[in-house]
């Protein structure tokens, strides 16, 4: 049975049947960054407080990567022969923050500024034992 | 209000693939450009250089010779050639030199680069899961900007068409074939909405200018082009940046928006008062995003500009008039000094094959880049 890893500590919740990112809002700005922050970009507060982030947002913008990416820094074991173009997008969670996020889907003609997003949990790459290593995405909310 | 400054010698190795080190471009430049301005190396009394890739610009002492000048390195990402004009400009004005060489030279390996994300104080997570790719901010920022302003993706092709054309005319540049916007767009799609000929490549190349106090300009030079303003800004709250991992909501200007403000304010001219424009087209998006940023138009305008071909060599607002980063690719440390070599030799109607038709009295340089730095200049004869 293999194990999923996530790729960082502190990203998002896990293991969860329901994850969501981890961030941190700065009460004196309104900021709010992700992932966390030691201090504000905005007024260089340090004092900042852990939050969960909403699950659902709305699409701010996106593209496809259509070519592999270079190792390092890219951790993903395909070849240029195995390799399959991958959405990115900004998704918008309410008036908190914008988060960029991998996208379930890679086809153009899925994807439209404004459209309903969820978060949901993927895997981007094996470790040498077989164990499952997973990132987090959003993938459009099915209607 | 700043004393002139005068570019009184320009100097440039071609653009492209070479056998030669970074290193040693970066010296052929030097030499040239005190050609071009009748000077010695002894009487240059202050440098500033910096590559991004090809190695420390103060160790080229060694094969201009050790004449013991104060020679600063400068590394400011996609702004150093532009940060070392700066610096150059004001070493000027603080008295501090009478001569001054500013000099950008960089060789790089194919492909998109492959950053470090310790090195850009973001987590090895935004490398490992392959969102570290700055042509994805490029897509990403474009698509927002056409969804808000209609931009067509004709559009975005014409400028590759037009810059493809402009370098086709400059024996400097790298890419001289020019193609058609049905070839740009049928180009392999890298990152929606850009394809493979929107975008520039990591290059190879150097500038060098040499630049003095205006009141002694004449001495070396007959032509000398007058650098009215140089300025540089960093990333304000709320900008789009590469290698974000969020935005906030609250959404601010660019650091472009800023440093052409303070340039034109500088120069005491504004964007209406420009004859060419050079501004930095990573990607042909960054070209029509630019145009308003500097102040050249309003969002939205640009669609109607390009289109009607206003700012091709002959139109009303020529812009990358030697065929920008697209036609010239991007030797980093260079780049920014590409404009202003390009804007003097205009200025001084020596562009040749590719000089603008109308008469040229003013130009304005921008480069932009990683991590959120702008560098503006003005300048005039």
């Amino acid at each position: 049975m293999t194990t999923q890893i996530p790729v960082a500590e502190e990203l998002f919740t896990w293991p969860s049947d329901s994850p969501q990112l981890i961030g941190t809002r700065f009460p004196e700005s309104g900021v709010t960054t992700f992932p966390q922050s030691k201090s504000c970009p905005k007024s260089g507060s340090e004092n900042g407080e852990r939050v969960l982030l909403p699950r659902l947002g709305t699409l701010w913008s996106w593209t496809v990567q259509g070519f592999l990416p270079k190792s390092p820094p890219y951790a993903g074991k395909e070849t240029a022969k195995t390799f399959k173009p991958y959405g990115v997008g900004y998704i918008q969670l309410g008036n908190e923050v914008i988060v960029e996020s991998r996208l379930t889907t890679a086809e153009a003609s899925e994807l439209k500024i404004g459209m309903d997003m969820e978060l949901v949990v993927i895997p981007y790459s094996t470790d040498d034992d077989g164990n499952e290593l997973i990132t987090y995405a959003f993938a459009p909310v099915k209607k | 209000m700043a004393e002139d400054v005068a570019i009184i010698g320009i100097g440039m190795h071609p653009f492209g693939r070479h056998e030669n080190t970074g290193m040693e471009m970066g010296a052929y430049a030097a030499r040239a450009a005190m050609k071009d301005a009748g000077c010695d190396w002894s009487d240059v009394n202050y440098a500033f250089g910096g590559s991004a890739s090809a190695g420390n610009a103060d160790s080229m002492v060694s094969t201009l010779g050790l004449t013991g000048l104060p020679f600063i390195n400068v590394a400011n990402g996609c702004a150093t050639g532009g940060s070392a004009l700066i610096s150059a400009y004001n070493a000027i004005n603080a008295g501090a030199a009478d001569v001054c060489m500013a000099i950008g030279f960089d060789k790089h390996e194919k492909g998109a680069f492959a950053p470090d994300p310790a090195s850009h104080g973001v987590g090895q997570w935004y490398g490992d899961t392959g969102l570290m790719l700055t042509t994805q901010f490029f897509g990403m920022k474009i698509q927002r900007y056409m969804h808000q302003f209609g931009i067509s993706e004709s559009t975005l092709a014409k400028v590759a068409v037009k810059n493809f054309h402009n370098g086709s005319l400059n024996e400097n540049a790298w890419r001289r074939k020019p193609l058609t916007e049905e070839e740009v767009l049928n180009s392999l799609m890298l990152s929606n909405p850009l394809t493979q000929y929107m975008f520039c490549s990591p290059g190879e190349g150097a500038v060098a200018l040499v630049l003095a106090r205006g009141d002694i300009a004449k001495k070396f030079q007959t032509k000398p082009v007058y650098l009215r303003s140089a300025v540089l800004r960093s990333r304000p709250f709320g900008s789009f940046e590469v290698f974000n991992s969020w935005l906030s909501p609250d959404r601010g200007n660019s650091p472009s928006v800023g440093a052409a403000a303070a340039a034109f304010k500088m120069a005491g001219m504004g964007p209406s008062d420009m004859d060419i424009v050079q501004v930095q087209d990573t990607e042909s998006g960054a070209e029509i995003m630019h145009m308003a940023e500097c102040g050249f138009c309003e969002d939205g305008e640009q669609e109607d500009l390009i289109q009607s071909g206003a700012t091709n060599l002959d139109g009303r607002l020529p812009i990358n008039t030697d065929g920008g980063c697209l036609a010239n690719g991007e030797p980093i440390g260079a780049s920014g000094l590409r404009q202003v070599y390009e804007s003097a030799l205009q200025l001084r109607g020596d562009a040749g094959t590719h000089q603008v038709p109308k008469p040229i009295k003013t130009a304005f340089t921008h480069v932009y880049g990683a991590p959120g730095i702008s560098a503006c200049t003005v300048l005039s004869n």
